[in-house]
C-alpha cells in the first residue's frame, strides 16, 4: 500500500508542474502589456524599458517561466503591481478568509446532504425522498451568486437581521459570525445538492445488496442495518466530500464577489481588473497546489479506509 | 427519478414493447414521454429557447432604450410587464434578449466539448500507448484547478467577451468530455466483438464507426447534457464578474450584476435574470437526468 502512496505522490509532481505551465502561459496569452497598465500614460520610454527589466519581462518566455518558477518553488510569489507588498502576504491573509468559508459550508453542505442523502435512499419512493430529491436538483440547478443576491434581499434589506457585506475583522468574534452566515448558506447550496444525490444512490447501492437481505433476515433491527450500509457506502462519499471540499476553496470566487468576503476569489477579482499579473498567478497557482494536495490526500486517506483500491 | 421503473409502469412498458419491436431510441423517447418531470422540464425549455429565438419578434420594446424618468418601475406597472432596470429599460425585453445570449454563451462549450471531446477521447482510448499516455496526461493538468477557478482565470487573462467566454468555458469542459470518451473507447474496445470484426478483416474507420462510436456517444451524449447547466451557470457567472458579454448588451448574469445595486430600491426586478437562469438551467438538469433513466445508464 505504502508503494502505491508513493505513486500517487509521484505522480502529484507533474500535474503540479503542468498546472504551473497554464498558469504562467495564461498570463502571456492576455493582450496587452502587463507593464501598460500600471504606467502612467506619461511615462517616458526608457522608464516603461526599466520597470520591464525590473520585473524580468524583457527576457525570452521559457527563460521568465524558470525564473519564475524557481521563485515561486522558494515561497516567493513577487510582488504586486498595484501595491507593492509581497504577493505571499496578500495570498495568505485571503487564503485564511477563504479556508473559514469553505470549512463552515462544507461542515453544513455535508451535513445536511449526509442527513437528505441516507433518509431518502431509506424511504426510497416515499414523500421525504421526493424532497430530498427536490432539494438536491435546485441545489446543483441554482446559480450561487443569485442565491447570494436572494439572501441578501431578503436577510439583510427586508428583515434586517444579518449583515450583507464585508468580514468584520475588528468587531469581535459575534460580528464575524454574523457575517459569515449568508456566504456559507449561499456556498453550501451546490454541495449539499452534489453530496445529497451521491450519498442517496451509494446507500440505495448498498441497500440492494444480497449481505442487507441477510441482515434482515438474520433479524436485525433496522438500525443496525443502517449502519452496516454507512460503513459499506462510506469510502465513495468521502471521495465525494474530499473532491467537494476542494471546490469550495476555488468556486468561492462569485460567492465572495456577491458578498465582499476578502478571501481569495475576491482578491482574484481585484487582480483581474487591476491586471495585477504577480497577483493574479500567486492565487491561481496557491488555489491549485492546495486543490491538487487536496486531491492526494483524498487518495490515500481513502485506501486507508479501504485497501482494496491499492490493489486496482 | 432514479426509481424510473415502478411496478405499475413495467409491465405495461413490457407490453408494448412485446407488441410492436421499438427501437432502442424510440424506446427512451417512449420513456421520456411518459416522465413528468422530463416532460414538465421539456416544456420549460422549448418555451424558453423559443422566447430567446423569437426574441426580435416577441419583444415588446427595444432591449436598449432607456429613459430616466422610467427608472426600476415594479413589476406589473403598465406597459412594462416586468419593470424597468436601472436604466428605464424594459425588463421582459431584456429577460427575451438576454436569454439568447446566456444559451449561446452556455450551449456552444458544451457542443464543442461534445465534438472536440469525443473526438480525442476515441483517439487516445483506440491507440492507446504513447498517444494515450500524452493526450491523458495533459487533460489531468487541467483538473489540477476546480471547473469555477479554471473559467475565470482564463477569461480574467483573456478579457471580456463572448468570444472569450466561449474559449474559456470550452477549455473547462473538453477534458471532461475527454476522459469519459476515453473510458468508454477502452472499455468497448476490448469486448469480443471488436475483436472479431478486426479478424474478419474490418478497417480502422470501419471499426470505428459502426462498432465503436455507436456504442459510446450515448454515454458521452448524456454526459456532456448533465454539463449542459454547470456551464449556463458558468458563462452567466462570468458576465456578472464583468468578464463576459460586455453592455450593453442584454445578458442574464450581466443583468444580475448592474440591478445588484438598486435592491434597497426595487427587491424583486433585481432578482428576475437570477431566476431565469434557475429556471434554465433547473430544466437541463431535470432532462439529462430522465435522459439518464431511459437509456439506462448509471451517471
Amino acid at each position: 500500500m505504502w508503494q502505491y502512496v508513493g505513486r500517487r505522490l509521484l505522480l502529484a509532481i507533474p500535474t503540479l508542474l503542468g498546472a504551473s505551465i497554464i498558469v504562467f502561459a495564461m498570463v502571456h496569452l492576455a493582450p496587452g502589456d502587463p507593464i501598460a497598465a500600471v504606467m502612467p500614460a506619461d511615462a517616458s520610454g526608457a522608464d516603461i524599458e526599466a520597470t520591464k527589466k525590473a520585473y524580468g519581462f524583457d527576457k525570452p518566455l521559457p527563460v521568465q517561466y524558470v525564473v519564475w518558477l524557481g521563485k515561486v518553488v522558494q515561497g516567493d510569489l513577487g510582488r504586486s503591481i498595484a501595491t507593492r507588498r509581497a504577493v505571499i502576504l496578500d495570498v495568505r491573509d485571503a487564503l485564511i478568509n477563504s479556508l473559514v468559508l469553505a470549512v463552515s459550508s462544507s461542515v453544513l453542505a455535508f451535513g445536511v446532504g449526509i442527513a437528505l442523502g441516507l433518509l431518502a435512499a431509506f424511504r426510497q419512493g416515499k414523500a421525504l425522498d421526493k424532497l430530498a430529491s427536490g432539494i438536491a436538483v435546485i441545489g446543483v440547478s441554482v446559480p450561487h451568486y443569485w442565491a447570494g443576491i436572494i439572501l441578501i434581499i431578503v436577510f439583510s434589506v427586508q428583515l434586517n437581521w444579518l449583515p450583507a457585506m464585508g468580514a468584520a475583522s475588528d468587531g469581535g468574534v459575534i460580528e464575524y459570525l454574523r457575517h459569515m452566515v449568508l456566504p456559507t448558506v449561499a456556498l453550501a447550496l451546490i454541495p449539499l445538492g452534489v453530496i445529497t444525490r451521491v450519498v442517496r444512490s451509494a446507500a440505495l447501492d448498498i441497500l440492494a445488496q444480497e449481505f442487507v437481505l441477510a441482515l434482515r433476515a438474520k433479524g436485525l433491527f433496522d438500525r443496525r442495518v443502517f449502519l452496516h450500509v454507512v460503513k459499506n457506502a462510506a469510502p465513495q462519499i468521502f471521495t465525494v466530500l474530499g473532491l467537494q471540499f476542494g471546490f469550495q476553496l476555488g468556486g468561492s470566487v462569485l460567492v465572495e464577489a456577491v458578498f465582499s468576503w476578502p478571501g481569495t476569489g475576491y482578491l482574484l477579482n481585484l487582480a483581474i481588473f487591476q491586471r495585477d499579473i504577480p497577483v493574479l498567478q500567486g492565487v491561481i497557482l496557491v488555489l491549485a497546489a492546495f486543490f491538487v494536495l487536496l486531491n492526494l490526500l483524498v487518495d490515500v486517506l481513502q485506501t486507508l479506509v479501504d485497501p482494496r483500491i491499492a490493489r486496482h | 427519478m432514479d426509481s424510473g421503473v415502478s411496478v405499475v409502469t413495467l409491465p405495461r412498458e413490457t407490453a408494448v414493447l412485446a407488441g410492436s419491436p421499438m427501437s432502442y431510441w424510440r424506446t427512451v423517447a417512449w420513456r421520456l414521454a411518459r416522465d413528468p418531470a422530463t416532460v414538465v422540464a421539456g416544456t420549460l425549455l422549448v418555451l424558453i429557447v423559443l422566447s430567446a429565438v423569437l426574441a426580435p419578434w416577441i419583444a415588446p420594446h427595444d432591449p436598449n432604450a432607456g429613459s430616466i424618468r422610467l427608472r426600476l418601475a415594479p413589476v406589473g406597472a403598465p406597459p412594462h410587464v416586468l419593470g424597468t432596470d436601472e436604466q428605464g429599460r424594459d425588463m421582459l425585453s431584456r429577460l427575451l434578449w438576454g436569454g439568447r445570449m446566456t444559451l449561446i454563451a452556455g450551449l456552444t462549450p458544451v457542443v464543442v466539448a461534445f465534438l472536440l471531446g469525443t473526438a480525442l477521447g476515441v483517439v487516445a482510448g483506440y491507440a492507446g500507448g504513447l498517444t494515450n499516455m500524452l493526450v491523458m496526461r495533459t487533460m489531468d493538468i487541467f483538473y489540477a484547478f476546480p471547473a469555477v477557478l479554471l473559467a475565470i482565470a482564463i477569461s480574467g487573462s483573456l478579457g471580456p467577451g463572448l468570444f472569450n467566454t466561449l474559449i474559456s468555458l470550452s477549455i473547462v469542459f473538453v477534458p471532461r468530455v475527454v476522459r469519459v470518451a476515453e473510458s468508454a473507447t477502452v472499455q468497448v474496445k476490448g469486448l469480443e466483438y471488436v475483436a472479431a470484426a478486426r479478424a474478419s478483416g474490418a478497417g480502422v474507420t470501419q471499426i470505428l464507426r459502426h462498432h465503436l462510436l455507436a456504442n459510446i456517444l450515448g454515454p458521452i451524449l448524456v454526459f456532456s447534457s448533465t454539463q449542459v447547466s454547470l456551464s449556463i451557470i458558468l458563462a452567466a457567472g462570468l458576465s456578472f464578474l464583468g468578464l463576459g458579454v460586455t453592455p450593453p448588451a442584454a445578458e442574464w448574469g450581466l443583468m444580475l450584476n448592474t440591478l445588484r445595486q438598486s435592491i434597497y430600491v426595487n427587491a424583486v426586478v433585481p432578482a428576475l435574470p437570477g431566476l431565469a437562469i434557475f429556471l434554465t438551467s433547473m430544466a437541463f438538469n431535470l432532462l439529462s437526468d430522465g435522459l439518464r433513466d431511459a437509456m439506462e445508464l448509471r451517471g
